[in-house]
């Protein structure tokens, strides 16, 4: 049983890991990159059961937090991008180049 | 027994709904399926014995994150959508190519970790009296530092929001007088009455009309004209009616 | 009877006898480094310093004969050149000084000569420069006490013979010739270099005392040695196969030709082999060699003198002929040495009489050196003609001059040897007879063939006196040195002498043979050159006629063999280098370039491409990990 929540959390993962690379949107990708950070938490979750301590919940209660932080200054930032360029996409930036 | 069909459910409706963030063209349904997907997992949470976190991820993550999210594409444009041709050569092939690959190693690799039954948090649990209790007794005894940085960081992520945010004033607001002034300086007849003042309605589906009595399609709202014409549901001034179906044809160019 | 011992010394002339190298050593400084400036005394300068040696080299001479014979070997040690292998030093004895007054006072003559020679010519300070360094080196070659100190000077006559053949640098067939001079020498001076090496590594030392007395102990490898010191003597004396580069040295200035390629620094070959005799001694087969390469040099020299039109050709295959004889004598042992070293002296006089001769000739005909536009000179250049003529009758062996004393000994010494070897000088002798006598009356004798523009005269007192000092050499020299076994006696301390003395039998069979063939030659080549018209284009001739005008093919044989193959492996390493080392280096920088180029399309500039890397390797190192275990 364990083993399954595991693997979804491997799953999710990588849909998330993908869906960073396809999409161009910026705040789609933002929302991909939670995906990711949920599917960890899944994973820490899973641990602590399976381990019989609650450091797992811990650990994921933590990351919830930083995610949030995280969130906040991410949307500022790409708030204040859109508002010069009127643009959100993140291939805009590819000035670094051959 | 239960808790084996909550898994597989939700574990369908989780990939599923991440599978749509992912293919989703506009960017509001995206959010809503990392809603979903969020809310599933705040399910499986509290199957795993972990109820605070189920509420946290409900209350914090879903309601308080999510919404952001929502804000945010709101102000940049909620009905910007991405188009589908892929700019970079072969992104989508090698992504999904790396993407299967990690997803097999890191699912064989996480898979292969677990060598016992579960132990369960009931003795955990029970020991401090409560999960809540015993979450509690170990943020702040073992894991206080990280507790006093998190705090820290949240400051931080609060006063680093205002900063980006804010749009320095670099000219006194103008006032009324300048604004006066300067419509009249700027070579606009003012015998023509300002914009609006004809306007019979205030609607936000109603597009605003030119000094000539004309449509102006910039002004047609693209969300409501794409339902108009959706449910053929057209107003009955037909100019309007006109600058709706126009504006939509134009934005499906 | 053995050499003597080797004496030090220090004091007297004798001790001072380095003055002889220094003196035209710092002349040759001096008109070199003084430059243009040096133009107006240039010549006075090189004709001081090389009497000045000479007036040395009479006064060292005169105080050994105040020794006693079994004193007459002298070393004055000069200095360390390297240390714990050689010390330097000069070593006075017979055989050192017979070469000594050779060469300064033959040399001296020819320097007087060269100022009216030479008067025309812009670069004459050059060429005493050359001329001085020439001397203090062949001086150096021949006083050295070991063989470092003479391959020194060995090198030294090299450059020097380079310098003087290509001192005309503008003349492209001149700086050919002075190059292959040196390429030539070059190979016998491989051989000098290898024996060296092997007297070092046997004997532990270079110097001539040591070494040479030890020469005949077990376990030298006095054969290898002999052969060694052979080859490198074949390369100075222009012996075979080492033969090439005489005739083309004739392109030099006459009095180049008089000095080096006939008096003095072709004979250094003939004083190696003689200076070394102890290993020669020791080893019969290298003697036999040596006497070998002397005949067959004595008849090719002959047969390419045959047919030489070129005055100064003809001479240069009569020098190769004559050097052939000495190194014939010098093949022979202790019987031969004396004349080997007599017929040389001697040769010095009327070869360089002769070549000097040439010269005023020359200068005469507007530097015009084909005797088939010659013809009745004897009665414009009385004294010129005169003192070729006494050299021509020296040469051929004339009774009572000069060359029929030391020849003929050659010839007896050879046949008491071996009998094949003796008939073998002797025709070579008849040969002699022949050509000497062709080129003779070519030249004075017959019609005028003459230039419309020249006009023959004879030439300055400058020029002529050295001519008349010489030809008393040609005339008395021989007599002077044979009779009384003279020269034998004052040569045996520096060489040995053999147990029994030869005695000169002048009416032997070889000895009217001799005489007998010498006069068929002579006499047919008045019928054919003297009395008959020469054509003025030289007839086409049959086989032999054009076997001997192309040198007997040694040319050709040395282009196939080594220069054809030579020029092939080079062009071959040239393409090597070209398309295989170039091409792997500019291959490597182009496919360097080219993979660069194409790897710097990784950089998009998008976030998502290294985004995409980025998930790559994240996938590559859970891979790695789960397959090393760790997960």
């Amino acid at each position: 049983m364990t083993t399954h929540y595991l693997v979804l959390s491997a799953l999710l993962f990588s849909i998330g890991a993908v869906g960073v690379l396809v999409r161009r949107n910026a705040i789609v990708v933002f929302m991909c990159v939670e995906l990711m950070l949920n599917a960890c938490n899944l994973a820490f979750v899973t641990f602590a059961r399976q381990h019989g301590n609650l450091d797992g919940q811990i650990i994921a209660f933590f990351v919830m937090v930083v995610a949030a932080a995280e969130v906040v200054v991410g949307l500022a930032i790409i708030v204040t991008i859109f508002r010069t360029r009127r643009s959100a996409s993140v291939d805009d930036a590819n000035l670094l180049k051959y | 027994m239960g808790e084996t069909i909550t898994f597989w459910v939700l574990a369908v409706v989780s990939v599923s709904a991440a599978l749509g963030l992912v293919f989703s063209r506009k960017a509001v349904y995206c959010a809503l399926m990392l809603g979903v997907v969020m809310f599933s997992l705040a399910v499986l949470y509290a199957v795993q014995d972990a109820p605070f976190l189920a509420a946290v991820q409900i209350i914090v993550y879903t309601g308080a994150v999510m919404m952001l999210f929502l804000f945010v594409l709101m102000l940049v444009g909620v009905d910007s959508s991405d188009s589908l041709v892929e700019t970079i050569r072969g992104q989508r092939f090698w992504a999904l190519v790396a993407g299967l690959a990690f997803a097999a190693l890191v699912g064989l690799a996480i898979g292969n970790t677990i060598v016992g039954p579960a132990a369960g948090l009931a003795g955990a649990t029970q020991a401090a009296g409560g999960n809540v209790p015993a979450l509690a007794q170990l943020i702040f005894s073992r894991y206080v530092f990280a507790f006093e940085v998190a705090s820290a960081l949240l400051i931080t992520a609060a006063l680093g929001a205002m900063v980006l945010a804010h749009r320095e004033r670099v000219r006194p607001k103008p006032t009324q007088k300048e604004l006066a002034r300067a419509r009249f300086f700027s070579g606009y007849a003012p015998s023509l009455p300002g914009p609006g003042t004809y306007a019979r309605n205030n609607a936000i589906d109603m597009p605003a009309l030119l000094p000539d009595g004309s449509v102006s399609r910039l002004s047609v709202n693209r969300v409501i004209a794409r339902h108009d014409v959706d449910d053929d549901h057209f107003p009955e001034d037909a100019k309007l009616a006109d600058a709706i179906r126009q504006a939509v044809e134009e934005e499906g160019k | 009877m053995e050499p003597a011992e080797i004496f030090p010394h220090s004091g007297g002339v004798i001790g001072v006898s380095w003055l002889m190298i220094a003196l035209p050593l710092l002349g040759a400084a001096i008109l070199l480094l003084g430059g243009r400036r040096t133009d107006r005394w240039g010549h006075f300068l090189g004709v001081a310093m090389s009497l000045a040696s000479f007036v040395v080299g009479v006064l060292t001479f005169v105080e050994l004969l105040g020794l006693g014979e079994e004193q007459r070997r002298r070393v004055v040690e000069l200095f360390e050149f390297i240390p714990g292998m050689v010390n330097m030093g000069l070593l006075v004895d017979p055989l050192s000084i017979s070469f000594v007054l050779l060469i300064t006072g033959v040399g001296s003559l020819i320097h007087i000569y060269s100022i009216g020679y030479m008067s025309h010519d812009p670069g004459r300070r050059r060429f005493f420069a050359y001329l001085n360094l020439f001397v203090a080196a062949m001086l150096l070659l021949v006083l050295a006490d070991n063989y470092v100190g003479m391959f020194i000077g060995w090198e030294g006559v090299g450059l020097a013979s380079y310098l003087l053949i290509g001192f005309w640098q503008h003349k492209p067939s001149a700086a050919t010739a002075a190059q292959k001079a040196f390429i030539v020498n070059r190979v016998g001076d491989f051989g000098l270099l290898v024996a060296m090496f092997l007297i070092w590594t046997t004997f532990g030392s270079f110097a001539y005392g040591p070494v040479l007395g030890a020469a005949g102990d077990a376990n030298v490898p006095a054969t290898a040695i002999g052969l060694l010191l052979l080859l490198g003597a074949c390369g100075k004396s222009a012996q075979l196969p080492l033969q090439s580069w005489l005739l083309d040295a004739m392109e030099g200035p006459t009095p180049v030709s008089a000095l080096i390629h006939a008096a003095t620094m072709v004979t250094a070959g003939v004083y190696l082999i003689v200076r070394s005799g102890a290993f020669f001694q020791a080893a019969p087969t290298a003697q036999l060699v040596v006497t070998i390469v002397g005949v067959a040099t004595l008849l090719a020299g002959a047969i390419i003198g045959t047919a030489k039109d070129d005055i100064k050709k003809a001479l240069a295959g009569s020098t190769m002929s004559q050097i052939g004889y000495m190194v014939l004598a010098a093949g022979l042992g202790p019987i031969g040495y004396a004349f080997a070293i007599a017929h040389l002296i001697t040769h010095g006089f009327f070869k360089a009489s002769m070549f000097l001769g040439a010269g005023s000739v020359m200068h005469a005909m507007n530097d015009e050196v084909d005797m088939r536009k010659y013809g009745g000179l004897a009665s414009v250049m009385k004294v010129t003609w005169a003192t070729f003529g006494l050299g021509y009758l020296a040469i051929i062996g004339f009774p009572l001059l000069s060359g029929y004393w030391t020849k003929d000994g050659i010839i007896e010494a050879a046949m008491e040897h071996s009998p094949i070897l003796g008939w073998l000088a002797v025709i070579g002798a008849g040969l002699t007879g022949f050509y000497m006598s062709r080129v003779f009356f070519m030249t004075f004798h017959g019609k005028r063939r003459w230039a419309e523009d020249a006009h023959p005269h004879e030439s300055p007192a400058v020029m002529t006196w050295p001519l008349i000092l010489l030809s008393i050499g040609s005339v008395f020299g021989g007599a002077f040195l044979i009779v009384g076994n003279r020269f034998m006696t004052f040569l045996s301390p520096a060489v040995g002498a053999p147990e029994e003395p030869l005695g000169f039998h002048p009416f032997s069979v070889p000895g009217i043979t001799t005489l007998v063939l010498v006069a068929i030659g002579a006499g047919y080549a008045w019928t054919k050159y003297g009395r008959s018209e020469v054509p003025a284009v030289a007839p086409r001739g049959s086989f032999l006629t054009t076997f001997a005008r192309r040198d007997l093919y040694g040319d050709a044989l040395n282009e196939s063999l080594f220069m054809r193959p030579g020029q092939w492996l080079t062009r071959l390493a040239v393409f090597f280098d070209n398309r295989g080392v170039d091409g792997l280096v500019n291959g490597l920088a182009a496919g360097i370039g080219g993979s660069s180029g194409r790897l710097r399309r990784i950089q998009t500039g998008f976030a998502r491409s290294y985004a995409l890397s980025m998930l790559f390797g994240a996938a590559v190192v859970a891979g790695a990990l789960l397959l090393v275990g760790n997960l």
